[in-house]
């Protein structure tokens, strides 16, 4: 490693650490920041020597680096940015943090992937899903597979890993020459109704799809989700037994083996190693507070929402909703939500845009009580489960509260 | 269908409805059932035909292949055209609101719109995103415009529509004005669920649709939280 980039390495580490001991958060893209001020091709100098998988994708793309990076701890140790920091500031201060390991998983925000390609020269890109996520200010979905697309053409030894069922992803995956297609379901399929390359409606009918005016149509997918469990490329079933909740984390738990296997890891060897993840930077969390069993769910688009409410217990449940900056300022997908899986129980609301949340679910015919504070939300209930269920910053807001759980 | 019975049609979900805009369908509903008017709610897709006697007409956002295709297929199918010449009320956003006009632009191409308002939109050189406020034409009666608009296109009003609103914060059209009236057709850049913060142009489309002056009250507090809480977060 260049001079330039150890200082950097070095600077980035302390700044990190001082971040986390000053309380002001993770520590995860402080450091990153100011090395790439420092040095700017730091990720690339990082990431030079070390087998490297990018995960990326609307939804799910930070339970799937997590289960991803425990598969492939079966080969040695693994660099990884677990706390969802999925930027280049936040890439760079992952490697640093780790110091030198053969091989790195690293969460991409969808917007940054080209980039990040160039950077670390991936051996694998794992390709989960696109659909609507803080438009205000992200790319159409259209442009964003098309994004995709340019850059997987550029790097043709790139290893894709991609989802057959989502139309969006197979198109932007199609011209790479080394693919596994697995199938992990797409649960919202609003954002997929016109084919990005002939403009013809797309037709479903079971798990099938296909475009009515192009060839462009579902490929057979080599890793499947069945049961409760998963099918290699062999025909083998695997029974997956975790602790996230919800048939989602067994479809990310599929994608997690189809990318740990293109490094050599056999599903039966990493399968232990799933089952050891709880939770992920307080995602799926449970804290017990004063006789109440708080399980922590995070949901920041359409799509995650409904994966929340399948996850969800019929227990009395909070809903919290910000709109800040990284949340997106806008909140008119709560009308892409449907709220009606939660009539059965007792819902509270709060956040900085709880009167958005009250005036959609009075529309949904939803009650709800409205609570100005988390500590307000645990009072209200009786002793028992609660569940959580709030976008990016008011579920972290609510984790620091229960002192940054993870 | 019975003659009493308040037909809702949401025009072509399957291509345009980017910004949760199912919440306007879902809000007029509510606002007749609770005044007792019945409702039947139509989700009419770009493959099948449009009918040309609903009451209500909605039409929302959408990426730019989609909105060129909609647009399109409404021509060709020319039953939307017959309805607002039998007097149906519409609601058209964004993308929706575009197309009614005589032309627009998608993926760098003019397209031809419906002509349905006289008005035509082209791109601005910055995409307009954030809080946007108005003061909707004294003539309609209704409190300010309150919405959330994103999009990269201007439009142009000619003498056959008045705006909707004059700007008071945000972009709107061109920084002046918002949206356009005309007859019983509305267009705004107040995009998605724009009904959710606006129930008094939800209820104008009912009295429009019904031919009423008044409707009974409905108990609009957390609408008017919302509300209140949006127009102070968008200044002027």
């Amino acid at each position: 490693m260049p001079l330039r980039a150890k200082v950097a390495t070095s600077v980035s580490k302390t700044a990190a650490a001082l971040s986390r001991a000053a309380g002001r958060g993770d520590g995860s893209v402080i450091g990153g920041w100011i090395g790439l001020k420092i040095d700017p091709d730091l990720l690339g100098h990082l990431a030079a020597g070390r087998a490297i998988a990018l995960v990326s994708g609307t939804n799910g793309k930070t339970t799937t680096t997590r289960l991803a990076a425990a598969a492939l701890g079966v080969l040695g140790p693994v660099a990884t940015n677990s706390f969802g920091a999925n930027m280049p500031t936040g890439h760079t201060s992952a490697l640093a943090k780790a110091g030198a390991t053969p091989f790195a998983v690293l969460e991409v925000d969808e917007h940054y992937l080209a980039r990040v390609i160039d950077e670390t020269n991936p051996r694998v890109v794992a390709l989960l899903n696109l659909s609507r996520d803080q438009l205000d200010r992200a790319k159409e979905v259209a442009m964003m597979a098309q994004m995709w697309r340019s850059a997987l053409a550029g790097h043709p030894d790139v290893s894709v890993v991609a989802n057959a069922d989502d139309p969006m992803v197979v198109w932007a995956a199609r011209g790479s020459s080394h693919i596994t297609w697995f199938s992990a379901g797409q649960r919202w399929h609003d954002d997929s109704f016109v084919c990005p390359e002939s403009g013809h409606p797309i037709e479903r009918a079971g798990g099938d799809w296909w475009c009515t005016g192009c060839p462009l149509r579902r490929p057979q997918p080599q890793w499947r989700v069945e049961d409760e469990g998963v099918v290699d490329p062999r025909g083998d079933w695997h029974l997956v037994k975790l602790q996230l909740p919800g048939s989602v984390n067994i479809g990310n738990a599929a994608t997690a083996l189809a990318v740990a296997a293109e490094f050599g890891v056999r599903a039966i060897e990493a399968l232990p190693r799933l089952s050891t993840v709880a939770s992920i930077a307080g995602r799926y969390a449970q804290v017990d507070r004063d006789g109440r069993n708080i399980r922590l769910l995070l949901a920041k688009n359409p799509a995650s929402w409904l994966e929340a409410f399948d996850m969800a217990e019929q227990a009395p449940t909070l809903l919290s909703i910000n709109a800040r900056d990284p949340d997106g300022f806008d909140t008119s997908w709560l009308y892409d939500v449907d709220f009606s899986p939660l009539h059965d129980r007792p819902v509270l609301i709060t956040g900085d845009r709880a009167f958005d949340l009250a005036v959609r679910l009075e529309v949904n015919g939803i009650a709800f009580r409205h609570v100005l504070s988390f500590e307000e939300a645990i009072r209200s209930v009786p002793p028992g489960r609660l569940e959580v269920i709030a976008n990016y910053t008011a579920f972290q807001d609510i984790r620091a509260e229960l002192d940054r759980v993870n | 269908m019975s003659e009493s019975v308040l037909r809702i049609v949401w025009i072509y979900p399957d291509l345009l409805s980017t910004y949760g805009d199912r919440g306007n369908l879902l809000i007029l509903a509510r606002r007749a059932a609770i005044r007792g008017i019945p409702v039947e709610t139509y989700q009419v897709r770009s493959d099948q035909a449009m009918p040309s006697t609903a009451d209500i007409y909605l039409i929302g956002g959408g990426e730019d292949g989609p909105q060129a295709l909609a647009s399109q297929r409404l021509i060709s199918d020319g039953g939307l055209h017959r309805a607002v010449n039998q007097g149906a009320a519409v609601l058209a956003i964004c993308a929706g609101y575009q197309l009614f006009g005589h032309s627009f632009f998608a993926k760098g191409e003019k397209c031809p719109g419906l002509g349905l308002l006289d008005l035509h939109s082209d791109r601005g050189e910055t995409r307009a995103v954030g809080e946007l406020r108005g003061d909707i034409d004294p003539r309609l009666g209704l409190p300010p415009l309150s919405g959330f608009e994103n999009h990269g296109g201007r439009t142009h009003l000619g003498p056959g529509v008045a705006p909707l609103a004059r700007v008071t914060a945000g972009i709107g059209n061109d920084g002046q004005t918002e949206g356009a009236w005309h007859g019983k057709i509305l267009g705004t850049y107040s995009h998605g669920p724009a009904l959710a913060r606006n129930p008094a142009i939800a209820d104008l489309l009912l009295r429009w649709a019904i031919g009423a002056d008044s409707l009974a009250p409905v108990d609009d507090t957390w609408p008017d939280k919302l509300r209140a809480e949006r127009l102070a977060a968008a200044g002027a």
